[in-house]
């Protein structure tokens, strides 16, 4: 009746396991308890759960990044403690097994958990307002597509409570993770976890693309794009192309672990190796899914806090596009130890290296930005300028990694987790930490308070420093990754050094969330009436904050690059309400991305455990959802003129309000 | 203390002997080389990073120099709120990048083929010793096909002379790694990849598996001695007096997983169980091709590379 499913598969005997599955169901309970005491269930599934308002999908993304950058930072702050204490003959508190899952699960939320949904919600949240447009292409899929990543999330989670994870490492390499080697349900969690939500993926980029090719406001040509919806068109355009070889990829494997096929095995005819090209032919464009977006926010930021155009916007947006192209023939640079020949070696570890030349070229971009600026220091400006620094070492020690020569003795060293948290936390992470900071006044209404912005921003900058820079060390100390205790006595200062670095980013995650609860508890007092509080340039302040749910009452005509800008120095933006607005064409909430995302979540479920009866209910359930979805006409409906007149009188009635108390301040 | 306040108050020697402090001891093993290969890639490194720095340091200067001068409350600064486009700075900092990458890019050309693992290495008319290396969960085996003699996590090398090695997987992938002697490379089930080593010092090196292996990869650690031929022949020799012999019953004893494995050794070697290993995971069909290489010259090894990928009947 329950495939595999046993009650021996929860960890009952590991208690921090069970004490993270108790902590789990408490904020579970007590956040349900709180929704049934403000009676809030209607709220949320009106409002939230039935939305296809891209805001709100966004706002929702983020909320689910947060969450797991905290269960990743846990996972993280494990394996530094582990550690700083497994040295010599100490084997510290974590044994291998659970380690091992730690490392692997730390990984896997990290970028689809956390990197993925945070940039997701920044574009979902900023692209159609900066383009002028009133949701995406396809609203329904985006829904879906939130879902599907959700469900992927829940999977994942539920490991900790039911079963095990992946105990292989976060590209799961064969043939560790065939069943011969991982006869667990680990990696069919996985599997499951990353098949569901690489399809909220895949659709995320074709919905994106589609919006940005087609719904851009009258007269916003290509070379009119704001530069964040220039990265996101080549992050979609790069979802769209890698993706489906991460699906191709994790369904061979899968064709291995269910069927016995041999794809990937040691016998029989398999080649790991081949796995090890194709999930990187994903993994590396997957690294510029992650880091264009960041780019992109960094050239709004940098160019709206020092009060300048953009420098070389025509350089940035072909630097963007030589990235796009060039990371799709670089993979091989992570595994030249392969044994692959000289040439081949040579070939890729020059790629890999003409891309810091764009890459490069942006950095220069952004420097003579803020030159002859006005810098304000802003948050999102601290992260701009803390990544410009940061991620130029991280640079460096890319291109020393992309010399064969080099890397045939820091490859999977601790050198190598340097450098690419060094990118990713530099980089990725304070890109969108960036854009969090300056977009959250335009999602929420309200601002973020900034003096605990700032905390966070120096606990992470500084934090980042002390737990990584010891890292590079060990690296060329010959110290690899994954290793769960050393008999290098030497290594345990460095080890330690690191611990408290993490426990510095520690209390930078904590002034996040304080910086959250603190500007919720006060946002009355902190209300932005503007929808303009950083002098912004580009479209999305030129509609109120938050923006209305059909984000413009008439379409922008746009004519220059920067067309908020513009207005402002031509005096032509508008003061007052019209008299009259054309009614608005928008979609209708639907439940149908929902359900379709709980049926694949039982579908991924029953897989995991081989429950074949579930399995069957949960494919039955996703295409019957979809075909009554297909069915329904009733989609669509107009907002009347009226409705948008009033809402719109509010606004500028608002906004003169907010400028008369402006004067009275000055 | 007063000493401690002294190098404070004189900052220069300070950070003089900071490097020093640094690198004391043999800690930084990938820049305490001690062999060629090893030697070859820390100048490599170093190179580099000297290269990179070029650019690296004034950026990091410069950004936070702009910024700083830039800010806001300096009114004093000048203020261009057009200065958008200027062709003379695109060109440079398109131009200094690609400056900088093409001494780079001539450099990788040359260092890859230079430090390529299959290639052999030329010392004297000296002939290489082969080895052949099998990863095991988790331990490692070598064996000396020529000597006939093998050892578990342990393997000694004569100085100076070049070592061939031989290495597939008996298990997941490994990668076969001693620091102190230079290059790393992957342990494949039914694959062998080659690599070329040697030791100019005498020392016993920490070897590590460099791949994530399973629960026993932390432990599975081994030693390389570098000797005098007189060290390495009393090591051979200790090694034959060891009663056990390396056949298929030893094999499949080592087959099974165990962590943290103290030193042994077998006195004799029956057949050729590397080459058995190999293709046992291939089917005994398959033709007697080597593994992924593609372009080097052709192998150093006597053994002439058992069954492989290449799958040409």
């Amino acid at each position: 009746m329950l495939g595999n499913l046993t009650l021996a598969a929860i960890p009952l005997d590991n208690p921090i396991e069970m004490g993270a599955v108790g902590f789990m169901g408490i904020v579970i309970l007590v956040v349900a308890g709180f929704v049934t005491r403000y009676k809030l269930w209607g709220y949320l599934w009106r409002e939230w759960v039935t939305s296809v308002d891209h805001k709100k999908i966004g706002i929702m993304y983020i909320i689910l990044a947060l969450v797991m950058l905290i269960r990743g930072f846990i996972d993280a702050i494990m394996m530094r403690t582990q550690l700083a204490f497994a040295y010599g003959k100490h084997h510290g508190y974590l044994p291998p097994p659970h380690y091992d899952q730690i490392f692997t699960a730390h990984g896997v939320i990290m970028i689809f958990f956390m990197a993925m949904p945070f940039m997701i919600g920044l574009m979902n949240v900023a692209v159609p307002l900066q383009i002028g447009a009133r949701d995406v292409a396809f609203p329904f899929m985006n829904s879906i597509s939130f879902w599907l990543t959700a469900v992927g999330m829940a999977l994942v989670n539920l490991s900790l409570a039911i079963g095990e994870f992946a105990k292989t490492g976060w590209l799961a390499y064969p043939p560790l993770s065939e069943l011969h080697f991982s006869p667990g349900v680990g990696v069919d969690y996985y599997i499951w976890a990353l098949q569901i939500s690489g399809i909220g993926t895949l659709l995320t980029g074709v919905n994106f693309f589609v919006t940005i090719v087609k719904m851009r406001a009258p007269g916003m040509t290509m070379m009119r794009m704001p530069v964040f919806v220039w990265t996101i068109l080549c992050t979609a355009v790069l979802i769209m192309a890698a993706f489906p070889i991460l699906t191709g990829t994790l369904a061979l494997l899968t064709l291995d672990r269910y069927l016995d096929f041999h794809f990937f095995t040691d016998d029989g005819g398999g080649n790991q190796m081949m796995y090890v090209n194709l999930i990187w032919a994903w993994g590396h464009p997957e690294v510029y899914i992650l880091i264009l977006p960041a780019f992109g926010v960094f050239s709004e930021v940098v160019s709206t806090y020092s009060g300048k155009r953009l420098f070389a916007y025509t350089s940035m947006v072909y630097a963007t596009l030589a990235i796009t192209g060039l990371s799709f023939i670089v993979w091989l640079h992570h595994f030249f130890t392969m044994g692959s020949g000289a040439n081949v070696n040579a070939f890729f570890g020059i790629t890999t290296m003409i891309i810091s030349i764009p890459t490069g070229v942006k950095i220069f971009n952004w420097l003579f930005t803020m030159y002859g600026g006005r810098v304000r220091f802003d948050v999102p400006m601290l992260y701009t300028v803390g990544f410009m620094v940061t991620f130029t070492i991280g640079g460096m020690t890319g291109v020393m990694l992309a010399v064969p020569g080099i890397d045939y003795v820091l490859h999977n060293s601790l050198f190598l987790i340097a450098h690419f948290h060094n990118v990713i936390i530099g980089g990725v992470l304070f890109g969108y930490l960036a854009g969090f900071n300056y977009w959250f006044p335009k999602m929420a209404g309200f601002h973020l308070n900034e003096k605990l912005g700032k905390c966070a921003f120096w606990f992470w900058i500084v934090g980042f420093y002390v737990a990584f820079m010891p890292l590079y060390a060990l690296g060329l100390m010959g110290a690899t990754r994954r290793m769960e205790h050393y008999d290098n006595v030497a290594w345990a200062p460095y080890m330690w050094v690191a611990a408290c670095g993490a426990v510095l980013i520690m209390i930078g995650i904590g002034c996040q969330v304080a910086q959250l609860v603190v500007s919720i508890r006060d946002r009355e007092m902190n209300r932005d009436l503007t929808g303009d509080p950083w002098q912004g340039r580009t479209l999305e302040w030129a509609t109120s904050s938050p923006p209305p749910f059909y984000n413009f009452a008439t379409l922008p005509e746009v004519n220059h690059a920067e067309p908020l800008w513009d207005a402002k120095m031509r005096g032509t933006i508008e003061r007052q309400a019209r008299d009259h607005y054309e009614d608005i064409h928008m979609p209708r909430n639907t439940g149908a991305g929902f359900v379709i995302a709980v049926f694949s979540g039982f579908f991924g479920f029953a897989m995991i455990w081989h429950i074949w009866w579930l399995v069957v209910v949960g494919v039955v359930g996703m295409v019957l959802t979809l075909v009554v979805r297909t069915c329904n006409d009733d989609i669509d409906y107009y907002v009347p003129g009226e409705e948008v007149a009033s809402i719109e009188k509010a606004h500028f009635l608002q906004l003169s309000a907010a400028e008369m108390e402006k004067q009275h301040a000055d | 203390m007063r000493d401690l306040i002294r190098r404070v108050a004189r900052p220069k020697r300070t950070i003089m002997l900071l490097p020093l402090l640094l690198l004391s001891g043999c800690n930084w093993v990938v820049l305490d080389p001690q062999g060629a290969i090893g030697a070859s890639e820390k100048t490599l490194l170093i190179t580099s990073v000297l290269l990179m720095l070029l650019i690296v340091v004034p950026v990091i200067i410069l950004t936070l120099f702009v910024a700083w001068h830039y800010r806001a409350t300096n009114t004093k600064a000048m203020y261009r709120p057009d200065f958008a486009h200027s062709l003379p700075i695109e060109i440079v900092i398109w131009l200094v990048p690609c400056i900088i990458i093409l001494a780079l890019g001539i450099i990788t050309w040359d260092s890859t083929h230079r430090l390529d693992p299959y290639r052999r290495i030329a010392v004297g008319t000296q002939k290489p010793i082969n080895v052949e290396v099998v990863s095991l969960d988790w331990k490692w085996l070598f064996i000396y096909p020529d000597l006939h003699v093998a050892s578990v996590n342990e393997f000694a090398m004569p100085v100076g002379t070049p070592v061939a090695f031989n290495i597939t997987s008996d298990t997941v992938m490994n990668a076969f790694f001693v620091p102190q002697l230079g290059t790393q490379i992957y342990a494949m089930a039914g694959m062998q990849t080659r690599l070329h080593l040697v030791a100019d010092h005498p020392g016993r090196y920490r070897g590590i598996s460099a791949n994530f292996s399973g629960d026993g990869f932390s432990g599975m650690t081994f030693t390389a001695i570098a000797t005098d031929q007189a060290g390495f022949d009393a090591w051979v020799q200790k090694a034959r007096q060891s009663g056990a012999t390396l056949n298929g019953a030893a094999m499949a004893k080592l087959e099974q997983p165990s962590q943290d494995v103290p030193v042994s050794y077998f006195g004799s070697v029956s057949g050729d169980p590397f080459g058995d290993l190999v293709s046992s995971f291939m089917g005994k069909a398959m033709s007697m091709q080597d593994a992924t290489h593609l372009s080097t010259p052709p192998a150093t090894n006597g053994s002439s590379g058992m069954a492989g990928m290449n799958m040409k009947d």
